[in-house]
């Protein structure tokens, strides 16, 4: 598996032949890839910082990572997550899983996703024309991850 | 001794990102150190780590008020979080 906490934009391309390459049985490739997007609650924003918990933010994506392995049979996963100071528009977040069969890899790459969102320490503050403030955690993102 | 760190708007809200404190006898657990720290700084701790949405980590893993501490651990109290 991999996880990189990062300042550094990546390419989905290069990430997604690279899990490729590491897995010449790889029948299925899922990713998700999450964006900065330009309006939240009908406001503009100009720009999003991201701040994590160096050592848990790595140990608790290991550990959903570890779940999702023990649920379905996948070959191999990919998480990047950047931090600091992100425009409207850039990526945040990728998550790639790959399987020999697409049903595993669908469906490891939303339990991952989920539980990135409730269980791994990031925060994210956003600045739009009123100012800054820290983004609300949202009950959709609870129950999304209460369902499995 | 044992470290204690402040996330996000809780860090910003206390003006503290992280502290070191000797363990005293009687905390026992994250609870009593909550109430340790709230007798020991005053009013924004009372307010900030008494939020019902509070979440806390000890040696990195995600845990309730009712874990208990021993010397050297780290221990976090962050907002809910949003990632991803």
């Amino acid at each position: 598996m991999k996880i990189s906490i990062q300042k550094e934009d990546f390419d989905i391309a290069v990430e997604t032949q690279k899990l490729r390459e590491e897995n010449p049985n790889t029948g299925a490739v899922v990713t998700f890839s999450g964006l900065v997007r330009d309006m939240d609650n009908k406001r503009q924003v100009e720009s999003l910082t991201l701040e994590h918990y160096p050592g848990m933010t790595e140990s608790s994506l290991e550990t959903i990572i570890t779940e999702a392995q023990q649920r379905w049979s996948i070959l191999d996963v990919s998480v990047i997550h950047r931090i600091g100071e992100l425009k409207a528009g850039q990526q945040i977040v990728f998550v790639a899983v790959v399987s020999l069969h697409r049903a595993d890899a669908f469906s490891a790459c939303e339990f991952i996703m989920d539980f990135l969102k409730t269980r791994a320490p990031f925060w994210k503050k956003c600045r739009d024309e009123h100012g800054e403030s820290w983004v609300e955690s949202k009950a959709s993102d609870e129950e999304a991850s209460a369902r499995w | 001794m044992i470290a204690i760190h402040y996330f996000a708007s809780i860090r910003e809200a206390l003006g503290c990102e992280h502290e070191k404190i000797d363990l005293p006898d009687d905390v026992e657990t994250v609870e009593q150190l909550i109430s340790h720290l709230i007798k020991k700084h005053g009013a924004p701790w009372a307010e900030v780590l008494g939020a019902g949405s509070l979440m806390i980590a000890v040696n990195h893993e995600m845990t309730d008020s009712s874990a208990s501490l021993d010397a050297g651990d780290e221990v976090a109290f962050f907002p809910p979080v949003t990632g991803g």
